[in-house]
Formats: structure tokens, C-alpha cells, sequence
């Protein structure tokens, strides 16, 4: 998948060439631009992405080779024997600058806070190239702001640079193909399926492929609009299916404020689905119990109330209502409980529900609690439901 | 996974999710709606047929997402998975595309197993399964000539009364072609939940301590009971499904349930209900109230993944860190420290019960990486992982046995497990219910792709709640028209146990005869419907084949 640096192996033919003057040799069918890229030299992009096929479409990755006239694309083009490579130059400098000015007059932001990304990949290269706004460029909205209802996903597409990576993550990432470009020329836009698509309609999986990809900010995540950018980055494991995909939380004063992709997940790299993406926000949901609570009758030392037959609403005895505890008396009550339990009806009474959302560290020590402290086997998990 | 255990003395997938993408001349998916349920893994698979070339065979009842893709879709009747893989093997058999090598040097009762494959006849299987003849020449044709050919399944194989048996079936396969042990091939069960790899690796079983090491030998009790200074019995405990009934039996007086909602995910859930609530006593550590909390006398608050710090294996074996990334909300606490403190104070209360010098007696961790160590020294196939290894980057996979060892990305490459593999003969058999003229149809269940499980994290994100907000159940344009819907969106479906009510959703990805819905909304659980027929060896309910009824809504 994509085009990511081929490391060497035993039988790989090396392909040796100079780039800004440095040596360096990589298997052949390595691009210029990987190339640099191991020798740390940085070469400003756009529509390049290692997950994904090089296309050779903005031309922003220009480097000039010694023996030929025109510049050249770093991200198609293929590393030749004895090549030699100039990344940066006057001529470079300026075509460069004429590539990201053409980009710039019809780019249009209208100034909303962003998600979780506030510098994007593409207002880094305008501001370093120290690319203006021009008389021509547009000065309000071509399209509509937040053009399609989608829950998780926010369409601006007078950001959009044509860039072809959501397009091209959808297709080759998750298989999918909801972006293609419509019109033809100067009103060519990216649009889910035809024009008066929605995303979801168009066979959308909410995945958020198309979002991580989008080197400008036209697509972005809905639910972390306005977040400002996170404080840090934790690297996790998702908390649903067992494949184990990895992320990072985005973490701002303390809260979850969002899901990104961490390229270096073994399992995944850039990919994730829904609910690893933006099945995140149960986390700070107001239903969370933040307290121990114990039934009524607890705390006032009388026996368990009865329930009315299979009525799932309970018992109506207030003796069966929730107090809300200090974690000392809750734990004692349990203690207390069990041992009663242990002594009068023996450790086999006893049943232990482990969990297989929980840490293997915490499935480890219920199984040590039923089988050492209790002394019973009867433990189990739901893995068979 | 019981019956890979029997075939090959383990459990486990025996290949990586990566390495079957990458290497695998063909996929053959049987009870696994990939892209629903593993939907990373499922891109995947799509990937490998749209830019490899690689061929794809599906059997599922449904026209799930994934047949967009195959080459070949067989669609066979539920609870027919026996009949259909035994009838693919006599093909090859008939043909001799089996793998006579690795059948001599690598098995054993090839034999036996040959004559019991005899009567499958593409004829008498078409009859079982309603998968024509010629489709399965044609299967089994891309299944024996691909090599290596890897095999996925998920709950779709594993939730019927011969879900075992449906395994094993699926293991003869694997052999008879020599797939195994190679990278691309292998069998490969896909876990459901996050870490249901780890529960059972770390001893979440009634049978075995950590690492599969059975209860039932006097050895391990004794490696335990030095260790921990006290320990269980040999004999084998109670499984979910036997402790929830084991309450009205008299057997099961006190529950402590961990971050589970067995009144949304156990099969009848009326006859949950009324165990349940019969319990002396019921502590339930969870992160939200839920179904089962209305019955628990004690309800502890545990945190959520990103405020604790651990490690979780995926199904394949791998295991990675969970790091904490916010304070534990208001007076949440991590599960261990909170299972810790239990320990410790039901232990005051029996002193006598500890060998103080055992040196792992004690509850006195200060963190996950410490009882990881513990671990460590208990299990062997986690014996090298560590949390240090683990934050370098190593990527582990089990087993793993010393520091020094990189983990074991396939299994049974030189010999299996248990030495050679084992052909077993399996019987097709008839699932439990049968639909009859009061109950016509056939209900299966699972997941959607929005929603996981119970549904109590799902249902709690504002954005999956608005793609996928209530509960559908899918139906068949022609039955739909047969209760005369017309226009009606809301069905009734009634088991011989229970009766809900959904919103239909009138596709053709179910057959003529057959309903789907999911257990991810309280409102409509299917498992109100679900029995509770027991796979006689693995404990599962049987799930994917319940009669029902299904007429318009009131
Ligand atoms: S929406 Fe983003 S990723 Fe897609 S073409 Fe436009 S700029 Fe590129
Ligand atoms: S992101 Fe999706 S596929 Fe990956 S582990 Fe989470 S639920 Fe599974
Ligand atoms: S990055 Fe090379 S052409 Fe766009």
C-alpha cells in the first residue's frame, strides 16, 4: 500500500545518487523524494502521501536534475544510477511560489476555528513561501460553508486545493469511493458521488479517511470544530473490535477532544474506522457514574428488599435506591459481603464476570481474586456471546 | 476457540492480519461480515482483492458489504456450515488437489476423516445448503488452486450449537490443503471485542490459570498455590451461561461482574432477568449504569480506556499499550486498583487463607507494569512481555516467552502445537430450532457497523447515534410484501421466548425466510428472543438461528 520508503533488503539492487551533494544509495524503484526524505532533506508537498500512490498532481515537490532542463516531480519520479539532485534553488524557489499562488487565489477561508489541526500542512508552505492573496484571488465563499450534513465530517470546499488525497484514501485505503472530482477547469470540485450527493449517500463509511488526508482543512472533524488544538497526543488501542487499532487522543485542559491517526500503528497505520475515529465522546458523557453507589438497605443494616417479578423497573422500595458513597464504605460492604457469602455458602457460591473491555493487567487479577482470595474457578468472561 | 485447540492444541489465529493481506492468493470468509465487524481488517481484504488481485470467496446467508468484492458469494441456508465445508472437501478429495505431502508429514486420522467426507456429495449438499453444484466446484476449485489460501470466520461460524464442530470443520480444510504454518494461509477466528484475546489469556476461563494452563492438573495447582499462597480446586468452574442459571439452581449466591451487561448480551433475556435479580448479592464495576445495573446492589465506578494504562492483545495475539491520557473522571478509578482493594479487604477478613511467603501473595501494586511482571513470571507465553519492550516499539505477539525472544507473528510453522494436526470427522447437524408453522422464520443476529456490542459506548457517541440511531432489522422485499407492510415501517418479531418491536429495514441482503437484527439498543435487544442452546463443548449460545414470527407492528 502506497509508497512508502523501501528499506533495503538482501536482494535488492542499490541505487546510488547525490542529493544537495550528499550520497546516498536506496533500492531502486524509490522516488527522489523518499530518497531526500531519508537523508532528512525536507521537500515541501502537497498531494503526496507515503499511504498512498503518487500521483504527481501539484507539482509543488519540484527538485531540478543535473543534465535535464525542466524540474521535475520528487514524488514520481524514480531514483536513476548516479543522479544527481538540487532541492533547492532560485528557480526552484520561484516556481514553487507560482505553484502555491495559483492554489492561493482560490483558496477561500472564511475564518471559522478549525478542528484539531491549526496550522495545516498547506498554510505552512503559503506562509513559508510568504504567498499574498492577489487582486484575482477570491475574496468570499465560492461554495457553501459546511456543505454536507454529515454527523462526523465538515465539507468547506473553498479550501479544497484539488489535491485528489481524500479521493485517493477513500479508494485505496478503505476501499471505497465516495469523492470524485465534478465540473471540468476552473469549477472542477470535489464532490461525494455526483453534485447533490451527500456523503452518506454516495456509500460514506464515516470512516474519516478523506479527513485525515486533506493536507488543507476543506474536510475536517465535525465533533472537534472550534477545539483549538490539543495540549498533547497520547497513543492508545481502541477500545471496541479486537483488531486493534492504534490512535492518538487528542487531549485539551484535561478532555478528550478528538481522534487522529497515528501513521506508525502497527496494525492500521493511517486507518481507522467509526468508531475508533469518532466513537470517542462516550468518554465525557454525563451519564458516567462518578461515584460508588450502594443500595439503601446497605447503609441501614436491614435485609435485601424483594423484587416485584421480572419488572425490569425494580424494586419500588426506597430501601432499593442509590446512595452515593465514600470509596471506604463501598469497598467495605463488598468485603463484607462476599466473605458472608464465602463463609455461609462457600467459595463456589461466588461467580466472577471478568471483562474483555478491561486491561489484560485487570483480567489477570479478577482471575487471581476468584481463584487465590476466593478460591473458586468460577470465572468467565463474555468472549462467548 | 475450543476447536482449534483440539485440531492443533491452540486456539488462537494462527496468522497475522497484515501477513494474510499481504500474502494470501485467496481469502475464503465463512460467518464473518469483515467490513462490519473488523472493519479495519476488512479494508484490508478489500485492498488485497482490488489492487492484488486477490480472489475472495464469501459464504454468508447474507449479502453482506464484503460480496461487493468477491469472486464468489455462496450463499448457504444458516446453520448448514458443516454440510457446506465437508462438501467442499469432497470436491478436492475427488479431484486430488489435496496436499498429500503436508497430509503425511504434518496430520494424523486422515483416514478416518476421509470416509466421513464420503457422503457429502455436491448433489446431497446442494439439497442441505441451497448452494448449487456447480457453485461449489467452482469454490472449491479457487480454494485448493490458490496457494496459499487463508481462512476467516468470525461469530457467524462460532455461535451455533456446532460452533466447535464448525471450527474443526474448518481445520480439516485448512490441512487437507496444507495452509497451514505458511505465511497468507492459516485459520484465522476474529475476536470480537477489544480484548477478549486477553481475558482469556490472562485466566478470564473456568478451566485454566493464565496462559491455558488447566485447572484440572494437580502441577499447575501446586505452581499457583506456591505463588499466590492459596489457590482453586482441580475442578473446572462455572461458565457464564451455566452461572446466570446456576442462581435459581441454588449454586450461585454472589456476583461480581466487571464491565459487563449480561442482561443485553446473554441469550433470554427474560430468564437473565429473573436470575439476576434472585442473587444475594451483586456488585457491578462499570463505567455507566446499564441494564444489569438495575439489579446490582453495589455499583463501582471504573474508568474508561483513556484514563488508565495497561495492555490489550488483539486477535492476532498481538499486544500493545493502552496509555492514560486524562485523570480518572470525578471519583473514577482504575479497575485494578479497585479489584486490588477488594482483594485486600476480603482478605483482612480471612487471614488464615494465605501462605504470607508465597511470593506473590500480596495485592500491593503500584501500577499495571508491576502486575505485568507478575505475569511475567506466571504465564509463559507472556513470560518476555513487558511494558518497557512494549514503549521501545518491539512489536510482540504471543507467545513470547523471555526478553530476548521477538514474538511469534505465525503459529504452527515447523509443527502444530499439540505435535501433528488432527483430522477430526464431523457430522453436519440440524441447528436446535427449527422454524415450524407457528414460528416460519429464521432470525440470526449480530453487529452493525455504527454500534459495538451492548451498545452502552456506541449509543453514547453523539455521532455513530446519528448515522445509526434505532435499531433495523433487516427483511426481505418478499416477506415484506407477504405481511403486507406496505409502506409500514414497524415489525413485530416474536420468538418462543420473547417478542420486540424495530423498524425494518427492507433489503435483499437477507434471504426469503430469514431476518438480521443486532443486540445494540435495549428498546429492541434481540436477545429477548434468543435461546439459550448451548454448544455442548465451547458454551456458546446458539445466536445465528432462532425461529420467529415477524407481523406488522401494531
Ligand atoms: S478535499 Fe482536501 S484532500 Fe480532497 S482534494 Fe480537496 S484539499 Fe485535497
Ligand atoms: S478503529 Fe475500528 S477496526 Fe480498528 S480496532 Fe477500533 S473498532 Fe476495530
Ligand atoms: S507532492 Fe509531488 S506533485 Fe504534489
Amino acid at each position: 500500500m502506497g509508497v512508502y520508503l523501501k528499506n533495503a533488503s538482501a536482494e535488492d539492487d542499490l541505487t546510488k545518487l547525490t542529493i544537495d551533494g550528499r550520497k546516498i544509495d536506496v533500492p531502486e524503484g524509490n522516488s527522489v523524494l523518499r530518497a531526500a526524505e531519508k537523508l532528512g532533506i525536507v521537500i515541501p508537498t502537497l498531494c503526496d502521501h507515503p499511504a498512498l500512490e503518487a500521483i504527481g498532481g501539484c507539482r509543488l515537490c519540484l527538485v531540478e536534475v543535473k543534465g535535464t532542463r525542466v524540474s521535475q516531480t520528487s514524488c514520481t519520479l524514480k531514483v536513476t544510477e548516479g543522479m544527481e539532485v538540487i532541492t533547492e534553488s532560485e528557480k526552484l524557489t520561484q516556481e514553487r511560489r507560482e505553484v502555491l499562488s495559483l492554489l492561493h487565489a482560490s483558496y477561500f477561508d472564511s475564518g471559522y476555528p478549525p478542528g484539531l489541526v491549526e496550522e495545516t500542512q498547506y498554510s505552512k508552505w503559503i506562509k513559508q513561501y510568504g504567498i499574498e492573496k492577489q487582486s484575482y484571488s477570491h475574496s468570499q465563499a465560492r461554495h457553501p460553508v459546511d456543505s454536507d450534513p454529515h454527523p462526523m465530517i465538515w465539507v468547506d470546499m473553498n479550501k479544497c486545493i484539488l489535491c485528489l488525497r481524500c479521493a485517493r484514501a477513500c479508494a485505496e485505503v478503505q476501499g471505497r469511493n465516495v469523492w470524485e472530482v465534478n465540473g471540468r477547469g476552473y469549477d472542477s470540485l470535489m464532490s461525494p458521488g455526483a453534485i447533490g450527493f451527500t456523503m452518506l449517500n454516495a456509500r460514506c463509511e464515516s470512516c474519516g479517511q478523506c479527513v485525515a488526508f486533506c493536507p488543507t482543512g476543506a474536510l475536517d472533524n465535525r465533533m472537534s470544530m472550534g477545539s483549538g488544538g490539543p495540549d498533547r497526543l497520547v497513543a492508545t488501542t481502541c477500545p471496541y473490535c479486537g483488531v486493534g487499532c492504534q490512535f492518538d487522543l487528542n487531549v485539551k485542559n484535561n478532555k478528550v477532544v478528538g481522534v487522529t491517526s497515528k501513521p506508525d500503528a502497527p496494525v492500521n497505520g493511517m486507518a481507522l474506522c467509526v468508531k475508533g475515529r469518532y466513537g470517542y465522546d462516550f468518554i465525557h458523557h454525563p451519564d458516567r457514574i462518578l461515584k460508588p453507589r450502594v443500595r439503601k438497605y446497605l447503609l441501614e443494616g436491614i435485609s435485601k428488599p424483594t423484587f416485584k417479578k421480572t419488572d425490569a423497573s425494580g424494586v419500588k422500595s426506597s430501601d432499593w435506591d442509590w446512595e452515593e458513597t465514600d470509596w471506604d464504605t463501598a469497598l467495605n460492604i463488598v468485603a463484607d459481603k462476599f466473605h458472608h457469602v464465602r463463609e455461609s455458602n462457600g467459595a463456589d457460591s461466588l461467580g466472577f464476570l471478568t471483562s474483555a473491555k478491561c486491561l489484560n493487567e485487570e483480567n489477570y487479577l479478577m482471575n487471581k481474586l476468584a481463584r487465590q482470595v476466593i478460591g473458586t474457578n468460577n470465572i468467565d468472561h463474555c468472549a462467548r456471546l | 476457540m475450543a476447536g482449534l485447540a483440539a485440531s492443533f492444541g491452540s486456539g488462537a489465529m494462527s496468522n497475522s492480519m497484515d501477513d494474510v493481506a499481504k500474502h494470501a492468493q485467496a481469502f475464503f470468509v465463512i460467518g464473518s461480515n469483515t467490513t462490519e465487524q473488523h472493519p479495519v481488517f476488512g479494508t484490508m481484504i478489500r485492498h488485497a482483492v482490488r489492487y492484488r488481485g486477490a480472489q475472495l470467496v464469501v459464504a454468508d446467508p447474507r449479502r453482506i458489504d464484503l460480496v461487493d468484492f468477491a469472486t464468489l458469494h455462496l450463499r448457504h441456508r444458516p446453520g448448514t456450515d458443516i454440510a457446506l465445508i465437508n462438501g467442499l472437501m469432497h470436491i478436492v478429495l475427488e479431484r486430488g488437489w489435496q496436499d498429500q505431502e503436508f497430509i503425511e508429514t504434518r496430520t494424523e486420522f486422515f483416514e478416518v476423516f476421509i470416509s466421513s467426507i464420503q457422503d457429502y456429495t455436491p448433489p446431497k449438499v446442494e439439497e442441505i445448503t441451497g448452494v448449487p453444484a456447480s457453485l461449489l466446484h467452482e469454490a472449491a476449485k479457487i480454494l485448493a488452486s490458490c496457494k496459499p489460501t487463508a481462512v476467516m470466520w468470525a461469530m457467524g461460524i462460532t455461535q451455533h450449537i456446532v460452533g466447535v464442530r464448525n471450527v474443526m470443520a474448518l481445520a480439516n480444510l485448512q490441512m487437507l490443503l496444507g495452509n497451514m504454518g505458511k505465511p497468507g494461509g492459516g485459520v484465522n477466528p476474529l475476536r470480537g471485542q477489544n480484548n477478549v484475546q486477553g481475558a482469556c489469556d490472562m485466566g478470564g476461563l473456568p478451566n485454566v490459570y493464565p496462559a491455558y494452563q488447566p485447572v484440572s492438573s494437580e502441577e499447575n495447582r501446586e505452581k499457583f498455590l506456591k505463588a499466590w499462597g492459596a489457590t482453586s480446586s482441580t475442578s473446572v468452574g462455572l461458565t457464564v451461561t451455566e452461572m446466570i442459571p446456576g442462581v435459581l439452581e441454588g449454586k450461585i449466591h454472589a456476583l461480581y461482574v466487571l464491565g459487563e451487561d449480561p442482561l443485553m448480551s446473554d441469550p433470554d433475556t427474560n430468564h437473565i432477568r429473573r436470575c439476576i435479580e434472585s442473587l444475594d448479592f451483586l456488585v457491578l464495576q462499570e463505567i455507566f449504569p446499564s441494564e444489569t445495573s438495575i439489579y446490582a446492589d453495589v455499583l463501582l465506578p471504573g474508568a474508561s480506556f483513556a484514563e488508565k494504562t495497561g495492555t490489550f492483545t488483539n486477535t492476532e495475539r498481538r499486544v500493545q499499550m493502552v496509555h492514560q491520557a486524562i485523570d480518572p473522571l470525578g471519583e473514577a478509578r482504575p479497575d485494578w486498583w479497585i479489584i486490588a482493594q477488594v482483594a485486600e479487604r476480603i482478605l483482612e477478613r480471612i487471614p488464615e487463607r494465605i501462605q504470607n511467603e508465597a511470593p506473590n501473595a500480596g495485592w500491593n501494586y503500584s501500577s499495571t507494569s508491576d502486575i505485568l511482571s507478575e505475569i511475567n513470571t506466571l504465564a509463559p507465553s507472556y513470560g518476555g512481555i513487558t511494558h518497557t519492550r512494549l514503549e521501545r516499539g518491539e512489536r510482540l505477539q504471543w507467545p513470547c516467552p523471555n526478553s530476548d525472544h521477538p514474538g511469534t507473528p505465525i503459529l504452527h510453522t515447523r509443527e502444530f502445537t499439540r505435535g501433528k494436526g488432527k483430522f477430526m470427522p464431523i457430522e453436519h447437524i440440524p441447528p436446535a430450532e427449527k422454524p415450524d408453522e407457528e414460528f416460519p422464520m429464521v432470525m440470526s443476529t449480530g453487529r452493525v457497523l455504527y454500534h459495538w456490542h451492548g451498545g452502552q459506548m456506541t449509543r453514547r457517541a453523539k455521532g455513530l447515534m446519528q448515522v445509526y440511531g434505532e435499531s433495523l432489522v433487516e427483511l426481505n422485499p418478499e416477506d415484506a410484501r407477504r405481511i403486507g407492510i406496505n409502506g409500514k415501517t414497524r415489525v413485530r418479531i416474536t420468538s418462543r421466548r420473547g417478542s420486540i418491536e424495530a423498524k425494518a429495514w427492507i433489503t435483499d441482503r437477507v434471504p426469503p425466510g430469514m431476518v438480521y437484527a443486532n443486540f445494540h439498543f435495549p428498546e429492541a435487544s434481540a436477545n429477548e428472543l434468543t435461546h439459550a442452546s448451548l454448544d455442548p463443548v465451547a458454551k456458546i449460545p446458539e445466536y445465528k438461528i432462532t425461529a420467529v414470527r415477524v407481523e406488522l407492528a401494531g
